[in-house]
């Protein structure tokens, strides 16, 4: 394990950004905010009993606006054998500048009212193209696999949502607009394809909440898991 | 349960025969579709909600949908491209579709540009690579290759417009002149032509080749680690039900065991480029080792050189270095061997995006991905064309 000063372009600081881009998005994403990872400025890695921490200057820059800010950060990788998740903090100039409360707003009213559920498969579709209207629901999806993938990442993974292989919009319960999604994330390292299915609500107040979480099976047209030997 | 459902809406006055049923009751909780004609939508709707049963709109209107899929097919129909002048490279196109570009463009240029037919896929789809050569015998070589991972979709469609690029600029730009006047260029744009297949029609998300492995349901070979460069070493899988599953031994991929083939016998490749997506990053050898190449400082050098070009065009930022620094630790990958057989210009490409689309890419950005990714590779082939005899 890299110790001491971290080199930005190589992978141990990358990892560990991305585990921070994911923290960002469980906070503050939603259907009109979704935060990437721009640059790594620098970084450093120590060794703690049992954990590895690190810390971070980074760019950052919210997709939707396209506003950047600057953030550090601090994550602690727990070692041992417990598989819980990475601890972040992270303070952010100018990041958060764009107000979406408008579009968020005008998206709540117009999905709460239970009359017309929404639902939507293959955002995006093979070719990289989605309906406009099913933009929001794609934010969405990448920010509640953000819990996920958070909670995943290791210093031995690097995920990214590949697509929302479909989602259904629920009845509306307590002011939170509620979906099944399934979607695909993306582990850079293996290089595999993993498939969840989420229970997600939202709202402007609450925010994105992962209710439960259910892994699912690689494929249908093979039935071990990776680690089966021959 | 919803077949108990239709039963009472028929008492209630429901003509059954408007409820056109696209799937059937099959078990309660296996949802039913239904396409309901305008006339009934709301009589439809209120009975659901009177008797409490979820719905939920798949298609709003049905014959948008028609229409535009109308629309598709004719336009489609009516493109098939004649030239490669009316080839549309700002989309993605099927395997057959590029299958036919290639013969276009030898046919367009028969004293530039010719097919090298080097094996078949697994599944018996030709390997095709396009050379370009003003001449010479056995001139030194580049090779170029894209898609050897076949869910990597932006990089067969850059591939395609790298080869109509060099036609193009042939005889008008002058650099690119300059190293076709000295060196070959070999393109082999579809480098796992079943796994591309695979990836329009079954699964688009498929990595690997398509060659079963006996004792298993899983299928294919990563051949991106099934070279013979630190074969079977950490950094790869040894399951075939892996995504990086490295094959029952080196070079046991056809679409591997050609390129092998080819460059062994051609002799006398001076840089060659395989080219994958997403990540952005320029990477040079190794992947199996932490111990840096011997031309570690050249590479390194000139890997700046070619993504400070590349970004001088959009702005796209590119991280470059080793593979086993920059990205990860690979073993039995392409160009680790490619280097060891004394091929100093070796590079591993990583194209657009960062994560956002990912494989995905949506296709208007396909040709901003090649126009910057083409300023990198003439970097690197300038370059080679400096430093070779």
């Amino acid at each position: 394990m890299t110790t001491g000063v971290l080199n930005p372009s190589h992978y141990p600081a990358r990892r560990a950004a991305t585990v921070v881009q994911h923290y960002l998005n469980t906070r503050y994403g939603s259907p009109y905010r979704w935060i990437f990872l721009s640059k790594v400025h620098s970084g450093s890695a120590e060794d703690m009993a049992e954990m590895r921490k690190y810390q971070l200057e980074l760019t950052m820059q919210e997709m939707i606006s396209n506003v950047s800010g600057q953030c550090s950060a601090e994550l602690l990788f727990p070692g041992g054998e417990g598989q819980s998740a990475p601890q972040v903090q992270a303070s952010c100039e100018g990041l958060l500048q764009s107000n979406p409360t408008a579009q968020e707003e005008a998206f709540y009213q117009q999905h709460r009212a239970s009359n017309n559920m929404v639902s939507g498969s293959n955002i995006p579709d093979s070719y990289g193209h989605m309906e406009p209207s099913m933009k929001p629901f794609w934010h969405l999806g990448g920010v509640a696999s953000s819990c996920i993938m958070l909670r995943e990442s290791n210093e031995s993974t690097l995920y990214n949502m590949a697509q929302v292989a479909n989602f259904t919009q629920l009845e509306t319960e307590k002011d939170q607009l509620r979906f099944n999604y399934h979607v695909l994330l993306h582990e850079m390292i293996s290089q595999e394809i993993i498939h969840w299915k989420l229970l997600v609500t939202w709202s402007p107040e609450q925010g994105v909440k992962v209710l439960q979480t259910e892994l699912q099976p690689k494929c249908h047209d093979c039935e071990a898991p990776p680690n089966t030997t021959n | 349960s919803f077949s108990l459902a239709v039963q009472s809406a028929c008492f209630v006055g429901l003509t059954c025969q408007l409820l056109d049923v696209w799937m059937e009751p099959i078990d309660l909780s296996t949802p039913v579709d239904i396409r309901v004609p305008f006339t009934s939508l709301q009589t439809v709707k209120a009975f659901l909600e009177t008797e409490d049963i979820p719905y939920s709109i798949m298609i709003m209107d049905l014959q948008v949908m028609l229409d535009e899929e109308q629309d598709q097919m004719l336009s489609a129909r009516a493109a098939a491209p004649r030239t490669t002048d009316d080839y549309d490279y700002s989309n993605y196109h099927a395997i057959a579709d590029i299958y036919s570009f290639q013969d276009m463009l030898v046919a367009e240029n028969p004293n530039l540009v010719s097919k090298i037919v080097i094996g078949q896929s697994y599944q018996g789809r030709p390997l095709n690579v396009l050379k370009f050569s003003t001449g010479g015998t056995n001139r030194p070589g580049i090779w170029l290759d894209t898609g050897i991972h076949s869910r990597e979709w932006v990089t067969q469609a850059s591939g395609t417009w790298f080869a109509k690029k060099i036609v193009t600029d042939y005889g008008r730009d002058a650099a690119l002149t300059a190293i076709l006047d000295k060196m070959d260029i070999f393109l082999e744009i579809v480098t796992n032509p079943d796994g591309y297949y695979y990836t329009h029609n079954s699964n688009r998300m498929w990595r690997k080749t398509r060659k079963p492995n006996p004792g298993s349901s899983c299928v294919g070979t990563d051949p991106n680690r099934n070279w013979d460069a630190g074969f079977g070493e950490p950094g790869s899988s040894d399951s075939p039900c892996s995504e990086t599953y490295r094959g029952p031994e080196a070079h046991s991929e056809s679409e591997v065991k050609s390129i092998v083939d080819f460059v062994k016998s051609h002799g006398n490749l001076k840089a060659f480029v395989s080219i994958h997506s997403y990540s952005q990053m320029i990477l040079y050898p190794y992947g199996y080792t932490s111990t840096p190449c011997k031309d570690q400082s050249e590479l390194h050098d000139l890997a700046m050189k070619a993504i400070t070009d590349l970004a001088s065009l959009y702005g796209t930022s590119y991280r470059y270095g080793s593979i086993i620094n920059t990205i990860y630790q690979a073993s039995g990958t392409t160009v680790d061997w490619t280097y060891n057989q004394g091929i100093k210009y070796s590079y591993t490409f990583e194209l657009r995006d960062t994560g956002r689309y990912g494989f995905i890419l949506p296709a208007n950005q396909i040709l901003p991905t090649a126009k910057e990714t083409w300023l990198a590779l003439m970097a690197i082939m300038e370059h080679t064309k400096d430093n070779t005899n």
